[in-house]
């Protein structure tokens, strides 16, 4: 069978498991006969060897990111039935190099949660084993993967969201260095800190949805202009001489043993095969929640004062302006929206600004050279990306804290602002995934998913 | 640091949220605990600590000042709640 004629057969198989495969709740929408379309073009452009590299790849697009043409929610009711004007650029990279756009798929309620709990469209499942979390929030698009449906998902990382759900998921989520990958078209939730990322079945797949979405883009002024590697064609690489990092603060109490032996584990065959292990230090990571969940709040009600009822979005009742904007919002937002953009506006009010937003400001600094004074002594960080596996639905619902603290080990990058990756090491003695976390210097992804690979390998073998 | 509910009905105000009699109680409760947690960040000695809003080093990225097409006008208001072809209508904003 040629190709092309598998791509189709295999289009109609994904179709199919999505379709047996409902009751996860994994997509938010899936336009059937658009994607069957889009498939024969795609199809047509493989016979004839115009195919770009993602030809033959389908690809999920978390809700968060804009589609043409294509209802975007990004989790919420106040967009329940938002149709864009134009496509993400993401999208518009995903299109131009081939890919086959496999529906949109669900998360918590603007990127806000680290369960999937807190979308308004009800929780994803975890295609691992139902009873649990996939995590968050970008858990649909985790989940397309780890059911098998498409090869490759995009998602977008505030604060661990790509890495977490593909760490519970089991399957390999990359947030990229901020800066790397345009967020034109990304439904805002804290901007300094947001980056969208891969999520795919292997290493080598997400070297290469990361090199179609890579790269400057004259709509998003804080990308980067730094030239983009040809990631997938890079990954050959010798751990012999490695110098890899590992934090104290990352293996201490507060991490499930297995998953630390899981790591440790990993961390002996690394050595066996020549690379350096070293102890580091990263002093400031118990202060990395408490200064995320300022910063992020804070910018989270700023760009959220956007859904107001007026030009777009859901519209309350009410007679005068103020009381529109007021019913908007409150019948519009979900709890968690509401509590952030509470928490938000409280750290960013006259009397406390100094005292909450610039203080994490600061720490934010603190948080982040201690990365880059550790990267003076090793090439890559390795940790545990969760201290739990996959855990309950309603097991952290009723306390908002416990919750944030899912992301002890998630949050620093983005603060830091650096790369990292999310790698399947194994499943817990209850079946559940488990992942490790390589962190990067800033704009090393090739190292990056090199060093992925190997411990891809690792792993397997 | 406790929050009152006075408090949680002034930053709502500034949030424009109307929250009911049970969402109150609760983020006052939920939001003492949260920013009690963050009082954390007090043990940290930030002196000299210039404070960091940005990762990347960018200041004032500009483009060429030149026109290009905008979206068409049927586009702009497909996802309006109300219009008239040539305006977004919102509620009377004056009071009479």
């Amino acid at each position: 069978m040629e190709n092309y004629e598998q791509f189709l057969e295999k289009v109609e198989d994904a179709l199919t498991l999505a379709d047996k495969k409902k009751d996860l709740n994994i997509f938010l929408s899936l336009e059937e006969e658009k994607i069957r379309s889009s498939a024969k073009k795609i199809a047509d452009e493989m016979k004839t060897g115009n195919a770009g590299i993602l030809a033959g790849k389908t690809v999920a697009i978390k809700d968060a990111i804009i589609t043409k043409g294509t209802i975007t929610t990004s989790g919420s009711q106040i967009l329940k039935d938002f149709v864009p004007p134009y496509d993400a650029t993401v999208v518009e990279r995903l299109i131009s190099n081939g890919a086959l756009l496999f529906g949109k798929t669900n998360m918590d309620e603007f990127a806000m949660g680290s369960s999937n709990e807190n979308s308004s469209f009800g929780p994803v499942k975890n295609p691992v084993n139902p009873e649990y979390v996939p995590g968050g929030s970008s858990g649909g698009s985790a989940s397309a993967v780890a059911a098998g449906i498409v090869d490759m998902a995009l998602g977008s990382d505030t604060g661990g969201s790509i890495r977490l759900p593909a760490a519970f998921c089991g399957v390999v989520g990359m947030k990229p260095t901020y800066g790397r990958v345009s967020r034109y078209g990304l439904i805002a939730f804290a901007s300094s800190l947001d980056q969208i990322g891969p999520i795919a079945g292997n290493v080598s797949d997400a070297a290469l949805l990361l090199k179609a979405i890579a790269g400057h883009d004259e709509s998003d002024s804080t990308s980067s202009t730094a030239e983009v590697p040809d990631y997938p064609n890079l990954l050959e690489s010798d751990v012999k001489g490695l110098k890899i990092g590992l934090p104290k603060e990352y293996y201490g109490e507060g991490c499930d043993k297995e998953i630390l032996d899981r790591v440790n584990d990993l961390i002996e065959s690394l050595r066996s095969k020549g690379a350096e292990l070293i102890e580091v230090s990263l002093p400031h990571t118990e202060y990395s929640i408490a200064t995320y969940y300022i910063i992020a709040t804070a910018e989270a009600s700023s760009n959220l004062e956007r859904y107001d009822g007026m030009r777009y979005g859901f519209r309350g009742e009410g007679s005068e302006l103020s009381e529109v904007y007021s019913s908007s919002r409150s019948k519009g937002f979900g709890e968690e929206v509401k509590r952030r953009i509470m928490l938000g506006t409280y750290v960013l009010s006259a009397g406390y600004y100094d005292a909450y937003y610039k203080k994490a400001q600061q720490a934010r600094r603190l948080i982040r050279d201690d990365f880059l004074t550790a990267f003076k002594e090793v090439d890559l960080i390795l940790a545990p990306t969760s201290p739990t596996t996959a855990f309950k639905f309603g097991d952290k619902m009723d306390d908002p804290l416990a919750m944030y603290l899912v992301d002890v080990y998630t949050t620093s990058l983005n603060l830091a602002g650096l790369p990292g990756i999310s790698v399947p090491v194994g499943n817990s003695s209850e079946g559940l995934p488990i992942g490790v976390q390589l962190i990067g210097k800033p704009f090393e992804e090739t190292e990056l998913l090199q060093a992925a690979a190997r411990v891809e390998e690792l792993v397997s073998s | 640091m406790s929050i009152s509910s006075a408090d949680v009905d002034k930053i709502a105000k500034l949030a424009k949220l109307d929250l009911s009699e049970d969402e109150r109680e609760k983020f006052s409760s939920q939001l003492s605990d949260i920013v009690s947690y963050m009082e954390k960040l007090n043990r940290l000695d930030t002196k000299d600590v210039e404070p960091l809003a940005h990762v990347n080093d960018l200041m004032n990225v500009s483009r060429e000042d030149k026109s290009r097409p905008s979206m068409e006008k049927e586009d702009v208001f497909k996802n309006s709640p109300q219009n008239d072809n040539e305006f977004f209508l919102v509620p009377k904003v004056l009071k009479t």
